[in-house]
């Protein structure tokens, strides 16, 4: 599998949720603004009489789509071709970025806009393009805020979840000149719209990422709210759109199942305010399809987790998920964060991302919430499972573990130990019972200890009758 | 070998088994007037939608929106109608635009949007680039879901085509609410019986 991020180091999920936890108050307010969109999300759902059934209409499209993933990409190719859409493929995230700056250098196209794309995140284009002198301007204003501030995006949908409104006022300030203090975000956002409209115009290539293709008549779909990707591509000469191999869809039809759930997963929005279809260029314009591998179809071949290139990105288990809001989207340190994020990313490098399966509660809310209701609770236990079998855990882990199996074994240690622990916790001084080693009682008070273990009184119990 | 081909390669090797096309859901509408509920959604959307006789359009549109001066049409019979669109040859110089006119394909009651195709917008930036945008829609037009929407439409049969529903808008800043992100500040949709 190619790797599409530099050898950085392994990432620590804990480690970095700690650093996240250690402002208490903006932790708080983290989670409630994600929760505030967790809620909006659950009044549009039940808006829906329908909703269970649409989900399990588009689970059962996706299932089928990736079952002939080949067929409806070549049928889309030639489709798309015959619109006058020039279709690339690419392998890996590095053929896609010279795919994307050749075509840039072909155009002479020294400034270019760009919408909202996971895809061009994943495969790090903007610095790529950057290196080759070109200049890239992130036209979604939550993509503009975190691209001024030299950060990812934290959320799929809400690039900038994680910054607050006087933060954005003192960049804006510096960058953009609106008055110092200012964090009215009406204001905010006009000062964004004056600067970025300038660069609409001044921009020799547009690229967006793509949200839905439809194999059946060669167009592809992409969804703002904002109308940022409208904007870029209606007037640059060259359009360029991203997509990974999964976002392929049968039918025209099927676009009626997919956008009835994606805005309202999304932001409880019944519809995101514009939908364009593109299927030719306009005059004098060209269009060009990348069309991306980087490890989504080795992903197809495991069994356990190919569910997860179901995702369409709407961001509801990362707005649900209670780890997810309360450490941030950058304490996953992978381009998809949250519950999704932690079972896509373990399939770029397992030994690198393998804490992430572990940033899960389990409670399964994720899945509940999911519009084409991948298991992700039963995949992140799957790679769990992997990451113990090879040895990917820490040493405490592993110990605790084996110590735990040997113990669960024997009955007899079992109860011996369970004893030993009951007077421990009774007589032992708090400083001793809540070490730094104890990790589940940092947090918490350990539970009471019961005078005799449930095996004791159950054995009087039956004595007695 | 091509990237292509390889790709295709490993896809077919790595084929999940079959599973069949579930057929297409069919959700039929409620009892609900689809005007009136098309209208109530638009406002909740942030935009407007008024009832408007033919021939008070021209009336309507000019109360709504005074003294604008770039004002675009594509719509023969108000405006100027779309000769001066059509003389546009570059995008770039609508930059300006204050307001378009422009007639929608069809409505979708249960999201309030409606289908501009680009034979009605003449050029594909003006709904974009306007301040503020105004769509004639003929109340008839007007279905329940994205459903039927998509069984009415075919969206390949021009190069561009886009379901509007609402004003630009971006609620990227602490979730605040803004109208007016990067398109149109506002919308109105006036329907025609």
């Amino acid at each position: 599998m190619i790797e599409p991020f530099l050898a950085l180091p392994v990432v620590d999920h804990p480690a970095a949720a700690a650093r996240f936890n250690a402002d208490e108050a903006r932790t708080d307010w983290h989670d409630r603004s994600i929760w505030h969109a967790r809620e909006k999300r659950d009044l549009a759902a039940r808006a829906v009489p329908e909703w269970e059934a649409l989900r399990e209409a588009a689970s059962q499209i996706k299932v089928h789509t990736l079952s002939r993933l080949d067929e409806y990409l070549a049928a889309f190719e030639a489709k798309a071709a015959a619109n006058g859409i020039h279709v690339h493929w690419a392998k890996d995230a590095g053929e896609h970025n010279r795919i994307v700056g050749d075509l840039l250098d072909r155009h002479g196209a020294r400034r270019i806009v760009k919408s909202k794309s996971m895809l061009t995140e994943e495969c790090r284009l903007n610095p790529y393009l950057e290196a080759r002198g070109i200049e890239v301007v992130d036209t979604d204003l939550g993509e503009r805020i975190v691209q001024l501030r030299g950060e990812p995006p934290s959320h799929l949908v809400a690039p900038a979840i994680h910054v607050k409104k006087e933060e954005i006022g003192a960049l804006f300030h510096e960058r953009l000149g609106t008055l110092e203090g200012a964090t009215d975000p009406q204001y905010l956002t006009e000062a964004a719209r004056q600067d970025l409209r300038a660069r609409f115009l001044a921009a020799d290539a547009a690229l967006t990422g793509v949200n839905f293709a439809v194999a059946e008549t060669g167009g592809f779909v992409v969804v703002t709210n904002e109308g940022n990707a409208d904007l870029g591509v209606h007037l640059a000469p060259l359009h360029i759109a991203c997509m990974g191999l999964e976002k392929i869809i049968p039918k025209a039809e099927h676009l009626g199942v997919f956008l009835r759930l994606l805005a309202r997963s999304a932001t409880g929005q019944a519809l995101s305010v514009y939908t364009s279809h593109f299927h030719r260029p306009r005059a004098g314009q060209q269009m060009h399809l990348v069309l991306v591998d980087n490890g989504r179809s080795t992903h197809l071949g495991r069994a356990d987790f190919r569910s997860a290139l179901k995702c369409i990105r709407c961001g509801a288990c990362l707005n649900t998920c209670p780890v997810y809001r309360r450490s941030g989207g950058h304490s996953y340190g992978s381009t998809i964060p949250g519950p999704i994020g932690a079972i896509l990313t373990p399939g770029l490098g397992l030994e690198k991302y393998r804490s992430l399966p572990f940033a899960s509660t389990l409670c399964g809310s994720c899945s509940d919430v999911c519009p084409v209701k991948i298991d992700i609770p039963r995949q992140l236990y799957a790679w769990r499972q992997i990451i113990a079998r090879q040895g990917h855990q820490t040493a405490g882990k592993r110990w605790a573990v084996r110590m735990a199996g040997t113990v669960l074994a024997q009955p007899a240690l079992y109860r011996l130990l369970g004893r030993l622990l009951r007077w421990a916790l009774r007589t032992l001084p708090r400083r001793l019972i809540y070490h730094r080693r104890n990790v589940w009682g940092r947090h918490r008070e350990v539970p009471e200890a019961p005078r005799q273990s449930f095996h004791a009184w159950y054995t009087r119990h039956r004595t007695k009758r | 070998m091509s990237s292509r081909d390889a790709i295709l390669q490993a896809l077919r090797q790595n084929r999940p088994p079959a599973s069949p096309l579930p057929e297409p859901p069919a959700f039929p509408a409620p009892d609900v007037d689809l005007a009136a509920h098309f209208r109530r959604v638009i406002h909740e959307i942030g935009g407007e939608a008024v009832d408007v006789d033919a021939d008070a359009v021209a009336a309507t549109l000019a109360r709504a929106y005074p003294g604008l001066t770039h004002v675009a049409s594509t719509v023969p019979g108000y405006g100027n109608g779309p000769g001066p669109l059509q003389a546009v040859r570059d995008p770039h110089d609508l930059a300006g635009l204050e307001l378009l006119v422009c007639r929608g394909r069809l409505g979708v009651a249960e999201n309030g949007a409606v289908w501009l195709p680009e034979s009605e917008l003449i050029h594909r930036a003006a709904p974009f680039l306007t301040q503020h945008l105004a769509v004639l829609l003929e109340k008839e037009r007007i279905v329940w879901n994205m459903h039927e929407a998509y069984a009415r439409l075919r969206i390949e049969e021009e190069g561009f085509g886009v379901l509007v529903s609402g004003p630009s808008k971006t609620a990227d800043i602490e979730q605040a609410l803004v109208l007016g992100a990067h398109g149109p500040r506002s919308l109105m949709v006036l329907l025609l019986a």
